[in-house]
C-alpha cells in the first residue's frame, strides 16, 4: 500500500466528500431507524432493510455511471422491469437451466444498455430524449412479456441471494459489494473510466487530448445496463413473480436520480462515485423506513421522501454564500 | 430592372424556403405521412370529425407542451408535470365543492396551484441554482405527498365543474371544440411571447448562453422564474381541461403527459438544451404524437406494440433531424 504523503489527505477529502456525507447521513438515519425498531440491532432488521434497499441500489449505481459522463439515463428503471419479466420466464428449472437464464437476463440488460450507448454516441442525440423514447421501447417488451403479472423463480437461488450468509450478513449486501468491486473499481481505475470522468467534466478538452470518449460513454451506458438487469434480476428474487408495471419502473427511474444526487454525484457530470450512490440509494430507502418506525401514517410516506429530497438537494445550493462575483452564477 | 427582379424573385423562393426549419418541415411531413397511412387504412382519418375529435385530444397535450416549451427553450426541463397537472385537475374539483364562488373559481384556482408550484420551481431553479431536473423532480415528489395526503389516497370525490366541462367537451362555435379553442388561444399567446416581446427573446438568449444574456442586462433569474411558472400554470391549465374532459380527477392522470410533452417539444425541433426553436414545431410535434397514438389506437394494436412503435418512431425522427454536432 503506497503511503499518503502528508497533506495530500485534504485531496482525498475533496475528492471524496460527497460520498462521506452521504455515508454519514445513511449512518445517522440508520441509526434512528434501529434504535426506534421494535427488534432492533438484529440480523433479520438488517436483512429486510438491505434487501430493500439493494434494488435501489442497483439502479442507482446504473445510473451513476452514466451520470459522471455529464449523461442522464431514464431507461433504467424501464431496464429493470423488462429483465425482472425476462427473470419470470428464464430463471427457472435444473441449476443449468437457471444459469443459462441469469446469463440470458444479464446479456438482454447489457445489450438495452448499449442500445442507448449506440444511439448517443453514433446517432448523437441528447440523452434525455434518447432514453425517454428507448424506455418506452423497453417497456413494450416487458408488456409483450408479461401483460399481467405472473411467472416463477427459481426459488432456491431467490432464497439464497436474499438470506444471510453465516447467518449474520446479508446476501444482498454482500452481492452488492461484489457487485461494487467486480464492475465499479476496476472501470474507475481503468483509462475508460478516467476519460469518462473527462467526458463529464471538460469533453473537448478530453477529446482534444485524445481521451477515448466514445468508448468510455459506450462502456458507462452498457454497464449501466448491466447494473439495471442485476436490479431486475433482484426484484424478481423478491417478488418471485414479474410485472411489467409502469408506475414502479418510472419510479426507480426517478429515484434512482434522487439517489445518486443524495450520493453526491454531480449530475453535471465528472463528480462523484458509485460508492456514495449506493449511500445514497441506501439513505433514501431508509427515510420510508423511519416513517414505519415512527409510526407515521403511510399517506404521509410520499410527502416525506420528497420534502427529505428537497431539503437534500437545496443543501447543494448552500455554494452559493461563497460566490464573489455574480458570473460564477453561471457556470 | 425587370431582369433585376425576376433574378430577386428566382432567388426569393429558395431563400424563404431556406428559411423553413427542415424539423418543422419534416414535422409536418410526418404528420401528413400518418394522415396519408391512416386514410389507406380506412377512409374515416380525413374526414373532418375525426381530424377535429383528434385535434380536441391534442389540444390537452398542446396546452401542457406549450409550457414545457418555454422551459425547454431556456435549457431547463420540468418533470414535475405529472403531478402538476393532477393537482391542477384536483385542486379545480375540490374548489367545486364550496358550492356557486367555488365552482366559479374552480378554474383559476387550479391553474394557481400550478402556478404555485411553478414558482417553487423556478425560485430554486433561477435563484438557488438548483439543476432543473433535479428541483422539479422533487417538487414532483412533494406535489404528490400533497395529493395523496389531501385524497387519502384514493380518487378525490368532487367532480369537475359545469365550466370546466364545457371548457374541455363544450362548443362555443359549433364544429370545434372548445378545448381546441384554448390551445388556439394559449398558442396565439405564446406566439406572441416568443415573438414579440421582450421576455420570448429573453427566453431565447437564455437558452443559447446565460452568462451572454446576464452580461447583456437581461436579468435572467426573472426571466427563469416566469418561465416556470408559466410552465406550472399551462400544466395545471391542461389538468383542469383533462379534468372536465373525464368529468373528475384521478390520481395518475398526469403520467401519460410528461414524455409526450417533452417528445412534442423535442420533435418539432426545439433544441432540447435550448436557444433555438419555433412554436409552429411545438403545434407539428403535438399533432404528430397524437395522431401516432391514435392510429395506432384504431389499428387495434396492443399496449405493447404501442410503446414499442412509438419508442422506434420517436427515435427514428430524432435521427432524422435531432444530431447534435460532432464535439
Amino acid at each position: 500500500m503506497k503511503e499518503i504523503p502528508h497533506g495530500e489527505w485534504r485531496f482525498w477529502y475533496a475528492q471524496h466528500k460527497g460520498t462521506l456525507l452521504a455515508a454519514v447521513l445513511f449512518a445517522v438515519m440508520f441509526v434512528i431507524y434501529v434504535s426506534n425498531h421494535p427488534a432492533g440491532f438484529t440480523p433479520n432488521v438488517v436483512q429486510t432493510a438491505s434487501n430493500k434497499a439493494a434494488l435501489l441500489a442497483f439502479v442507482a449505481m446504473a445510473q451513476c455511471f452514466v451520470v459522471i459522463t455529464a449523461g442522464i439515463d431514464l431507461s433504467v428503471g424501464m431496464i429493470l422491469i423488462l429483465c425482472n419479466c425476462l427473470a419470470s420466464w428464464l430463471v427457472v428449472g435444473t441449476p443449468f437451466e437457471t444459469a443459462l437464464g441469469v446469463a440470458a437476463v444479464l446479456l438482454t440488460g447489457l445489450a438495452c444498455g448499449m442500445l442507448n450507448g449506440l444511439i448517443i454516441i453514433f446517432g448523437r442525440l441528447q440523452p434525455i430524449v434518447t432514453t425517454i423514447a428507448t424506455s418506452a421501447i423497453f417497456f413494450g417488451l416487458a408488456l409483450l412479456l408479461r401483460p399481467t403479472p405472473g411467472g416463477a423463480v427459481n426459488e432456491t437461488l431467490a432464497d439464497a441471494f436474499t438470506s444471510k450468509l453465516f447467518g449474520i450478513i446479508p446476501a444482498s449486501l454482500v452481492v452488492l459489494a461484489a457487485t461494487l468491486l467486480i464492475f465499479w473499481v476496476p472501470f474507475s481505475r481503468s483509462i475508460l473510466g478516467r476519460a469518462a470522468y473527462a467526458a463529464g467534466s471538460a469533453e473537448n478538452a478530453a477529446y482534444m487530448s485524445g481521451m477515448p470518449i466514445k468508448r468510455a460513454k459506450f462502456a458507462s451506458y452498457a454497464l449501466a445496463g448491466l447494473m439495471s438487469a442485476i436490479g431486475g434480476l433482484y426484484l424478481t428474487f423478491f417478488s418471485y413473480t414479474g410485472e411489467a408495471a409502469f408506475a414502479s419502473g418510472n419510479a426507480y427511474t426517478l429515484y434512482s436520480i434522487a439517489a445518486v444526487v443524495l450520493g453526491g454525484v454531480s449530475l453535471a457530470g465528472g463528480k462523484g462515485g458509485a460508492v456514495g450512490a449506493v449511500f445514497g440509494a441506501l439513505a433514501f430507502r431508509t427515510i420510508g423506513d423511519l416513517l414505519f418506525v415512527f409510526d407515521l401514517d403511510p399517506l404521509w410516506q410520499p410527502l416525506f421522501q420528497g420534502v427529505v429530497l428537497m431539503l437534500a438537494i437545496s443543501i447543494g445550493s448552500m455554494g452559493l454564500a461563497r460566490v464573489r462575483n455574480r458570473l460564477e452564477w453561471f457556470q | 430592372m425587370s431582369e433585376d427582379a425576376s433574378l430577386m424573385r428566382r432567388s426569393g423562393l429558395p431563400a424563404r424556403l431556406r428559411r423553413v426549419d427542415p424539423a418543422v418541415a419534416i414535422a409536418f411531413g410526418c404528420v401528413l405521412l400518418l394522415l396519408l397511412g391512416g386514410s389507406i387504412y380506412s377512409s374515416n382519418f380525413l374526414s373532418p370529425d375525426y381530424l377535429l375529435q383528434q385535434l380536441k385530444v391534442a389540444s390537452f397535450l398542446g396546452v401542457i407542451a406549450t409550457g414545457m416549451m418555454m422551459v425547454i427553450l431556456i435549457g431547463q426541463i420540468d418533470l414535475s408535470v405529472p403531478w402538476v397537472v393532477a393537482a391542477g385537475a384536483m385542486m379545480a374539483c375540490a374548489a367545486t365543492a364550496y358550492g356557486g364562488v367555488g365552482s366559479f373559481l374552480a378554474i383559476p384556482f387550479g391553474i394557481l396551484c400550478g402556478a404555485v408550484i411553478g414558482a417553487v420551481n423556478g425560485l430554486a431553479v433561477a435563484y438557488l441554482r438548483i439543476p432543473s431536473m433535479i428541483i422539479t423532480l422533487a417538487t414532483n415528489a412533494v406535489v404528490q405527498g400533497l395529493m395523496v395526503v389531501y385524497t387519502g389516497g384514493f380518487a378525490p370525490q368532487d367532480s369537475a365543474s359545469p365550466a370546466m366541462r364545457f371548457l374541455a367537451t363544450g362548443y362555443v362555435i359549433s364544429p370545434i371544440p372548445n378545448g381546441v379553442l384554448v390551445w388556439l388561444v394559449v398558442g396565439i399567446l405564446a406566439v406572441f411571447l416568443l415573438v414579440r416581446t421582450t421576455f420570448g427573446r429573453s427566453l431565447y438568449a437564455i437558452g443559447n448562453r446565460e452568462r451572454a444574456a446576464y452580461m447583456s442586462g437581461i436579468d435572467t433569474r426573472r426571466i427563469t422564474l416566469l418561465a416556470f411558472v408559466i410552465s406550472g400554470a399551462l400544466s395545471a391549465l391542461g389538468g383542469v381541461l383533462l379534468a372536465g374532459y373525464a368529468s373528475k380527477a384521478s390520481q395518475s392522470m398526469g403520467d401519460a403527459y410528461l414524455l409526450p410533452s417533452i417528445a412534442a417539444v423535442v420533435l418539432g425541433g426545439t433544441h432540447v438544451l435550448g436557444g433555438k426553436g419555433s412554436y409552429l414545431g411545438t403545434v407539428a410535434g403535438v399533432i404528430l404524437i397524437t395522431l401516432l397514438q391514435s392510429i395506432l389506437s384504431v389499428m387495434q394494436i396492443e399496449e405493447a406494440g404501442r410503446q414499442l412503435i412509438y419508442g422506434v418512431v420517436i427515435i427514428c425522427m430524432l435521427l432524422l433531424y435531432g444530431r447534435q454536432k460532432l464535439v
